[in-house]
């Protein structure tokens, strides 16, 4: 029993290890800006579904390029942005989209296994794409994604107000003159591409931590459009980057820390939130009202 | 306020001529000639499936026309206008939706601009401004999923006019209000164009509700249209021409019920008021 917890939570060597890992909680705390910052786009366009599958796509991607001995990360964006290209293309309408989704999901998840059946290589890189490696990933890879996300964020900023009306309102953004359909293409490359640096912490299988639960968390406790982000942004941070911290000593994978801070936040936000509705019953939106 | 006194001074707002629309062989409207003047109320009124939302989509720009020509302030419409106003049929936001009151008329002042939701202090002022016009202030700070089937609507009319639109786009936006609303709803769309001289174009298959505000009706059926003040076309042997069978139009207590539309062409929404003026 307590083999286990030293294994869960192991401080030896603590601050060496701190040293080694400096650069993974720098590239850790950028992507979990990222996901804090396009998660609450996700949940109003009602797309987490959609994350989940590019992210399987993205992973055969970069079973492919492990195979071929190429950049992982390349393989990773290649297939994150195909599948990110074909939904936002062939599913404009949510019934479309989830069948389109459904249908590219085991396929992608099917050609990622086969590409790792062959590979002969390392069998802690195949594991890594599917449960998260950040620790294991080298100096130039890190910078890499430093870059891709420091462009996601960069292009968010650029189409955040026009984006936010679309996608809660997308016949009077319409009516309005906004290219909503074009809004929608250049978020599916940006979903792309926040999906594939995402994958290299948490892993294929658990993007969703990153991209949606630190935003469903945020909008449990808020609707303002400013507070939304900032939340959501810090509760995915302190996640990525109290997984690594936590994860440092036992040598296990990072994946089951983020996920499960990230998950206690939700929990903690849907308790607030609930508790808030009920005295909210009598329907005053508190601090608001009051300063008027 | 009569459009004839308006239209030798001023440019119409908007501007159809001999414009047709067919959806897979089937005729909605042909040859229709019409201009809408600053500051008019027009009605477009009709069954469901006589192409009213589809006037409304080829204004925006989302739908072209068969054949004619359309022109919104003298131009031929563009994919939308920032310089229209449009108001929905009601559809409840979702539960969750990281957006208040205010930030959902704000959206109608900038919603087109680039880059990070910031709003200058003029924009808040106007964004006060025109909550309070249309009696939303109480519920400005309140998350819009909260906000009930009126409310909203409410909040909609003022996210139309923030940015000082020169046409208003109504598509039904009375349906599921009460009564109540319904009126407080047309009243403010009404109050609009009397202060700024907006034109309204507003789609509804009920006409009772906004009857004493319209200058002029458009009515569509049967792939025919007429067009004229309510008192025109209003009437049992204008309606009973249009529907090709004996309809007949009464008044009663400042209200038209329509009697007698055939089945199919939506004519159901006419006996469903009949039945409901009955109850």
């Amino acid at each position: 029993m307590t083999d286990i917890w030293h294994q869960v939570f192991g401080f030896e060597n603590y601050g060496e290890l701190l040293v080694l890992v400096k650069n993974s909680i720098f590239a850790g705390a950028i992507l979990g800006v990222v996901g804090g910052l396009i998660g609450p786009f996700v949940m109003t366009r009602d797309l987490a579904f959609a994350v989940h599958g590019i992210s399987e796509l993205s992973f055969a991607g970069a079973s492919a390029a492990l195979l071929l001995g190429v950049n992982v990360v390349v393989g990773s964006i290649g297939g994150s942005l195909l599948a990110a290209l074909l939904i936002g293309m062939l599913g404009s309408r949510a019934r479309d989209r989830n069948s389109i989704i459904a249908v590219l999901m085991p396929f992608g998840l099917g050609l990622g296994i086969l590409f790792l059946a062959l590979y002969k290589g390392r069998s802690a890189n195949k594991f890594g794409l599917l449960t998260g490696q950040i620790v294991s990933v080298d100096n130039p890879q890190l910078l890499s994604l430093i870059i891709i996300s420091v462009i996601v964020i960069a292009g968010l900023f650029v189409i955040w107000r026009p984006l936010s009306f679309a996608s809660v309102d997308a016949d009077v953004a319409r009516a309005k003159g906004l290219p909503v359909d074009t809004l929608s293409i250049v978020f599916m490359v940006l979903l792309g591409l926040a999906t594939a640096v995402s994958i290299q912490v948490v892993g294929a299988l658990l993007v969703l931590s990153l991209l949606v639960t630190p935003a469903a968390a945020a909008m449990r406790v808020t609707a303002s459009p400013f507070l939304t982000p900032l939340l959501s942004v810090a509760f995915a941070v302190t996640s990525v980057v109290g997984g690594i911290l936590l994860a440092l000593g036992g040598g296990l994978p990072i994946s089951p820390y983020v996920t499960t801070i990230s998950f206690v936040i939700y929990v903690v936000c849907r308790i607030i939130g609930a508790r808030r509705n009920r005295r909210g019953a009598s329907r005053v939106p508190g601090t608001a009202v009051v300063a008027r | 306020m009569s459009a004839d006194a308006m239209t030798t001074s001023t440019q119409p707002v908007l501007s159809l001529r001999g414009a047709s629309l067919s959806f897979g062989g089937r005729q909605l409207w042909q040859n229709l000639n019409l201009d809408v003047q600053p500051g008019e109320f027009l009605a477009v009124l009709g069954p469901n499936g006589t192409g009213k939302t589809s006037l409304l989509k080829t204004i925006l720009g989302q739908q072209q026309l068969t054949s004619g020509s359309i022109e919104f302030l003298g131009r031929p419409v563009g994919r939308g206008s920032r310089r229209i106003g449009y108001i929905p049929q009601q559809k409840m936001l979702e539960q969750g939706t990281p957006l208040r009151a205010r930030d959902l008329v704000a959206f109608g002042l900038n919603g087109h601009r680039w880059g990070l939701p910031f709003t200058s202090k003029a924009e808040r002022a106007r964004v006060d401004e025109v909550l309070e016009s249309v009696g939303a202030t109480q519920y400005a700070q309140m998350p819009v999923s909260q906000l009930s089937g009126g409310e909203q609507q409410r909040v909609r009319v003022g996210q139309s006019i923030a940015g000082h639109p020169e046409l208003l786009l109504c598509d039904e936006p009375l349906l599921s209000l009460d009564l109540h609303h319904q009126r407080q709803v047309s009243e403010l769309v009404d109050a609009q164009r009397k202060a700024l001289g907006t034109a309204v174009v507003f789609v509804t298959h009920d006409v009772n509700p906004i009857l004493g505000m319209v200058d002029r009706v458009l009515y569509l059926a049967g792939g025919r249209f007429q067009v004229g003040t309510p008192d025109e076309v209003l009437r049992s042997e204008v309606l009973s021409y249009m529907y090709d069978t004996p309809v007949e139009v009464i008044r009663s207590r400042g209200r038209i019920v329509v009697l007698g539309a055939p089945e199919g062409y939506g004519a159901h929404d006419h006996l469903e008021h009949a039945a409901g003026v009955r109850e």
